[in-house]
């Protein structure tokens, strides 16, 4: 009989963990994917429709047509995982029996957890989310707009900034930036957490007329007034609040026991596993994993996941392990661009933004869609000499 | 000297995370109260001398050993 394979979710890590694992397995494993919606979702492409550059259709395909023809896609929402027994409960009733579990639920927003956040700012971390905020930008006729982080972790560190960028930009296109301040707010004492990445974008950001207030960690939001308060006791009044909200992972893993108590699941850096469990795996956003929550992590991710199942079906020795890997890319407006690559071991050192970064970010928007079917990972000029 | 009146463990935790705690923990604490905090990230040095100076609360002790780093904060009065 073929191993039965569940995987929950058909984001990046779910989709591709789903094609690598059919291409490798073939009649050995039946694949079988669970997502409520059947729609996949490019989500950095929310920062474009946040700028009016892109609507919501470019950013969404039918989930079926990015899989392989043997994977079996199960629309449907994974309510609980019982892992006594090995069976997944769905919200419509069904069950699925499974030998080897992946968990690719990614991660959701939880704005309703920071007083005023719902009423009193914007984000761009949803469809709904980016077109509100195209919208309150389309009124903005110039003032103050402050842009922050109002939980840890959230998903695409850099995108908070990519954002300042654009929007510096787009202020400009529209002729209105000489009747706007924009302000960075950082959890940090410098611009980004990472220091090579802060040193870089840093003198840009200046040369740009962006302030930055340091160590602001976002309090509440007062809705009536337009002020944001800081941990640290400041106040700021905004015409504009643009704040990154606090995520935590689904609730599948709460209610299945399988989460810490921000909802993710505790995972072995390097096997990927759920710690305490040999047969049960995460990846992508869903993991507590101290690293950046991105789509290229799950794309990584995938193949130790994959390469480690194939393991344990045909009673060979694991040799696949994560190595922490990351590629991230930064516009930095200006159709300019820089790249974040580093892994566990290796900070990044990224290269000085230039037009040809700004081209590869957006060759990979179009060859997402291309290589997430066939189950590649596309790799990037320079990538070789850390590849694996 | 004064006994520490919370510890706050974040061995483990990536940067920005110790900061973030750490400024959550202290608003729970009365003025001139310390606050020890644990962590294993070599990014909270800096941070953390940043942090007290930015914020004035005082940073009355710091320490390592065995790749834990040790702060002792003190609330600002
Ligand atoms: C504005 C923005 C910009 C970004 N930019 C970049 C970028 O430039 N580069 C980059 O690498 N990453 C970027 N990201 C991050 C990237 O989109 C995510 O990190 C990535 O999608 C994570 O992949 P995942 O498979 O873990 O989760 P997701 O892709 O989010 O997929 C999770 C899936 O699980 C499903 N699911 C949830 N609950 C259940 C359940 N109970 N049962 C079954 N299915 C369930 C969901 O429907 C979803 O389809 C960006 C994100 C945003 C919001």
């Amino acid at each position: 009989m073929p191993a039965r394979i569940v995987i929950l979710g058909g984001g990046v890590g779910g989709t591709l963990a789903a094609n690598l694992l059919t291409k490798e397995l073939g009649r050995d494993a039946k694949v079988t994917i669970v997502d409520p919606t059947g729609m996949h979702v490019y989500q950095p492409g929310y920062l474009y429709v946040a700028l009016g550059q892109a609507n919501g259709q470019w950013l969404s395909r039918d989930e079926r047509t990015l899989l392989r023809r043997d994977v079996d896609l199960v629309v449907d929402a994974a309510e609980r995982v019982d892992t006594d027994a090995g069976i997944v409960h769905l919200r419509a009733g069904g069950s699925l029996p499974y030998d080897h579990l992946v968990v690719a639920t990614g991660s959701r927003v939880v704005p309703e957890q920071v007083p005023g956040l719902v009423e009193g700012s914007y984000h761009f971390y949803t469809l709904e989310g980016a077109i509100r905020l195209r919208e309150a930008l389309r009124q903005f006729r110039g003032g103050r707009i402050h842009i922050g982080i109002a939980g840890i972790p959230y998903k695409c560190p850099p995108a908070p900034i990519e954002f300042t960028f654009m929007v510096e930009e787009y202020l400009r296109k529209r002729g209105i930036r000489d009747r706007s301040e924009i302000t960075l707010l950082s959890p940090l004492n410098r611009a980004f957490t990472i220091e090579s990445a802060s040193k870089l974008v840093t003198p840009i950001l200046e040369q740009r007329g962006v302030k930055i207030e340091t160590f602001f960690n976002v309090e509440s939001v007062d809705p009536s007034s337009g002020t944001v308060t800081s941990l640290e006791g400041q106040k700021l009044e905004s015409d504009l609040l643009v704040l990154v909200p606090p995520h935590r992972g689904s609730a599948v893993v709460e209610a299945s026991g399988l989460g810490d108590a921000g909802g993710w699941v505790p995972t072995d850096r390097m096997t990927l596993q759920r710690e305490g469990f040999e047969n049960v795996f995460a990846i992508g956003d869903a993991t507590n994993l101290p690293i950046s929550k991105s789509g290229s992590t799950a794309h990584f991710e995938a193949p130790v996941v994959v390469s480690r199942i194939a393991s344990l079906i045909k009673g060979t020795a694991p040799k696949a392990n994560y190595g922490g890997r990351v590629m991230c890319f930064l516009e930095t407006g200006n159709r300019k661009s820089t790249v974040l690559r580093f892994d566990y071991e290796n900070p990044p050192t990224p290269p000085k933004p230039s037009t040809f970064w700004h081209i590869g970010k957006w060759m990979f928007n179009r060859i997402y869609w291309v290589t997430l079917p066939q189950g590649r990972i596309p790799e990037m000029p320079g990538d070789k000499r850390r590849a694996g | 000297m004064s006994a520490v009146a919370k510890t706050l463990d974040v061995k483990g935790l990536n940067c920005p995370l110790p900061i973030v705690k750490t400024a959550q923990a202290i608003k729970e604490l009365a003025a001139g109260d310390l606050l020890e905090i644990l962590a294993t990230d070599p990014g909270a040095v800096p941070d953390f001398n940043a942090w007290t100076k930015s914020t004035g609360n005082e940073l009355v002790e710091q320490s390592e050993e065995a790749g834990v780093y040790r702060f002792v904060v003190k609330k600002k009065g």
